[in-house]
């Protein structure tokens, strides 16, 4: 009999523990500070159905009465409203905390779409490369010289007016979705494409091809894990990227309905009464979007300078 | 080099092509043009005979390839809303866009190159380190935020500019309406071409900084401090020339992103351009205007991402022009 010994892997944690990029977030204060801001947004959000005042999708749970009134703080506040009351007499905060919520769920949702797509399409452009290769970036070119926002409000626009407002809204979040998934496969394709072929060049690669074994296998467990660094950087910037699209898309009316609204409706929803003196309709929820968005994009620049991938672009 | 730009048009021919197809499959699905011709009172009979004669009834592709060959004739439909052909509306708004892109890129060249250059050079000082926390700070401000903030700030409060519209304009060569040339025009295009400019700005400072970093790491660059050239010489002719190649490919994708957000500026500051004018199109459901939308600003996509590939193949003898 033959005896083999292993070397006892290390556990997860304390590999996470040992790790480089975990020693730069011990000694990053901003890295620290926006991965708190950014993991209480996903606490309140997620409880934001045990935590909120009220419901602001039950429709009988405001009064048009109770409209526009000011935050706390100022004479005529109410202290049932902790930060005021929408033009139709929604609880701010119960609105904010929900709203936060689609947000984010968009942002993680068309991010993972469009890492599913960009690197599925990345790994084989870059693995068979030729013809199929230049085809895949050349559509890839022309899909990013669209732009994201230009693509997804021509999109949402055309499947409004077909399948009309009323059937809009219960699937606005999906279409929302898959239209900022779609949109931005090429930033993975990209990327992943660059690593492939910088793997394919390496001994490791030949040797695996020569030992014959199957090219999906190769692709998966020898050449994949060395895209996952730039993909964590890119993931982060686009979170960021899809909630702002998101907003924007919404901000125009094309995103989320006011009766399910998300960060870009409440900011779309308060635009009118802003230059009438109603401030905190825009600007709570405003100020809630750009801290998000900032720290998730500080964050990124952080991971950015801590992996150093080298980026395609 | 004539194999690459004979390569290139054909690539620009076959994504107008598809554009095209997108753009009238759009308008096939989109509402019913008899519907809006005649309206409700007519009967089904006439209803179908009118359907026949405008050749509704004709298979998907032939319906396409007349609708090409009017297209390639300049004939993109009738807006319903104007009555008017929809490529006379959209020529008619497209001056105002310009004026507002024109300007915004205005206030991105004068900030920065300079910013840019200066943060790469002295990565250190507070200054650099001030604009990059902008920078930050202004890639996260949607441009939405940035217009309202702005009206808000500087129209409301301060009343310095207008918040809408274009002002005075003057009538440039026989058919360019302008208000970059009035002065009441300017204080019009002052907020709106800031915030326009804030989405780009921010990108086009990071990306600077960090190409003109790299480049002066070169061996040419330490070559050239090596043999006591100025300061400004080397900042200047060596190394920001170099750096100028990436920022052209990645400045014509730009220019693409700005005529996408001239759609939420305009909307925001009620700015009578392209983008305003395609909103309430599709507000109102006005599709051959939607359509006429689409090919125009894929026509300018298109353009500009030939006119720039073709410019980094002169500038930069390192493509294989007439390669792949």
């Amino acid at each position: 009999m033959e005896s083999q010994t292993f070397a006892v892997r290390p556990s997860i944690w304390t590999r996470i523990r040992s790790s480089l990029v975990y020693y730069s977030f011990t000694h990053s204060r901003t890295a620290m500070v926006c991965a708190t801001i950014v993991l209480i947004y996903v606490l309140l959000s997620a409880l934001a159905p045990f935590i909120a005042p009220y419901d602001p999708w039950d429709q009988t749970q405001f009064d048009i009465m109770d409209s526009e009134i000011p935050p706390i703080g100022s004479p005529e506040a109410d202290s049932r409203f902790l930060l005021g009351t929408d033009a139709m007499g929604r609880d701010m905060l119960s609105t904010i905390l929900y709203g936060t919520g689609i947000s984010i769920l968009i942002g993680i949702f068309a991010t993972l779409l469009q890492g599913v797509l960009g690197v599925s399409i990345g790994l084989i452009a870059g693995y068979f490369g030729g013809r199929l290769d230049s085809l895949l970036m050349r559509i890839a070119d022309i899909q990013l010289s669209f732009t994201t926002l230009m693509v997804a409000i021509v999109i949402l626009a055309v499947f409004q007016a077909t399948f009309g407002l009323h059937f809009y809204e219960d699937f606005a979040i999906l279409a929302i979705i898959l239209v900022i998934g779609v949109a931005e496969w090429p930033q993975y394709a990209r990327t992943v494409r660059a690593c492939v072929l910088a793997a394919k060049k390496q001994e490791y690669v030949d040797a695996a091809r020569v030992i014959g074994l199957h090219p999906a296998t190769i692709i998966y467990r020898h050449i994949l894990p060395n895209t996952f660094s730039p993909l964590l950087v890119i993931s982060t910037v686009q979170v960021a990227n899809a909630i702002i699209t998101e907003a924007a898309l919404s901000f125009l009316g094309l995103g989320m309905p006011i009766t399910k609204p998300s960060l870009g409706s409440l900011i779309r929803n308060g635009f009118e009464f802003i230059f009438s003196g109603s401030w905190w309709i825009t600007a709570l929820p405003a100020i809630v979007l750009v801290i998000l968005i900032l720290a998730i994009n500080l964050l990124g620049d952080w991971l950015r300078d801590v992996l150093n991938p080298k980026l395609y672009d | 080099m004539f194999a690459f730009l004979v390569r290139r048009l054909g690539q620009s021919v076959i994504v107008m092509l598809v554009i095209s197809l997108l753009s009238f499959s759009i308008q096939d699905e989109l509402g019913d043009p008899l519907r809006e011709l005649v309206g409700q009172s007519v009967s089904e009979e006439i209803r179908n005979e009118l359907r026949e004669e405008l050749g509704l009834n004709d298979p998907f592709l032939v319906q396409y390839w007349r609708f090409l060959k009017n297209a390639v004739r300049g004939d993109l439909g009738t807006s319903y809303f104007f009555k008017r052909p929809a490529l006379e509306v959209i020529l008619d708004k497209l001056p105002a866009t310009i004026d507002l892109v024109i300007s915004a890129s205005f206030w991105i060249l004068l900030f920065s190159i300079p910013v840019g250059m200066f943060a790469a050079i002295r990565p250190h000082h507070w200054i650099s380190k001030l604009t990059m926390g902008l920078s930050i700070l202004g890639i996260s401000i949607p441009v939405f935020l940035t217009a309202i903030f702005l009206i808000q700030i500087f129209a409301v409060e301060l009343g310095w500019a207008p918040s809408y519209g274009r002002g005075d304009t003057v009538v440039l060569f026989g058919f360019w309406e302008t208000s970059l040339l009035t002065w009441d025009g300017l204080t019009h295009v002052l907020l709106p071409s800031i915030s326009l400019a804030s989405v780009i700005l921010p990108l086009f400072v990071r990306m600077i900084r960090s190409e003109m970093m790299e480049v002066l790491e070169t061996e040419y660059v330490k070559f050239a401090w090596a043999k006591g050239l100025s300061k400004p010489r080397i900042w200047i002719v060596h190394a920001f020339k170099n750096t100028l190649l990436p920022v052209i490919t990645v400045g014509g994708v730009q220019l693409g992103i700005m005529v996408a957000y001239t759609i939420l500026t305009e909307t925001v500051f009620q700015w009578p351009g392209m983008g305003f004018m395609f909103l309430e199109a599709i507000n109102r459901v006005d599709t051959p205007l939607i359509v006429a939308y689409l090919i125009v600003v894929g026509l300018i996509f298109v353009i500009t991402n030939t006119i720039v590939d073709i410019i980094y193949g002169f500038v930069n003898p390192m493509v294989k022009l007439t390669g792949r």
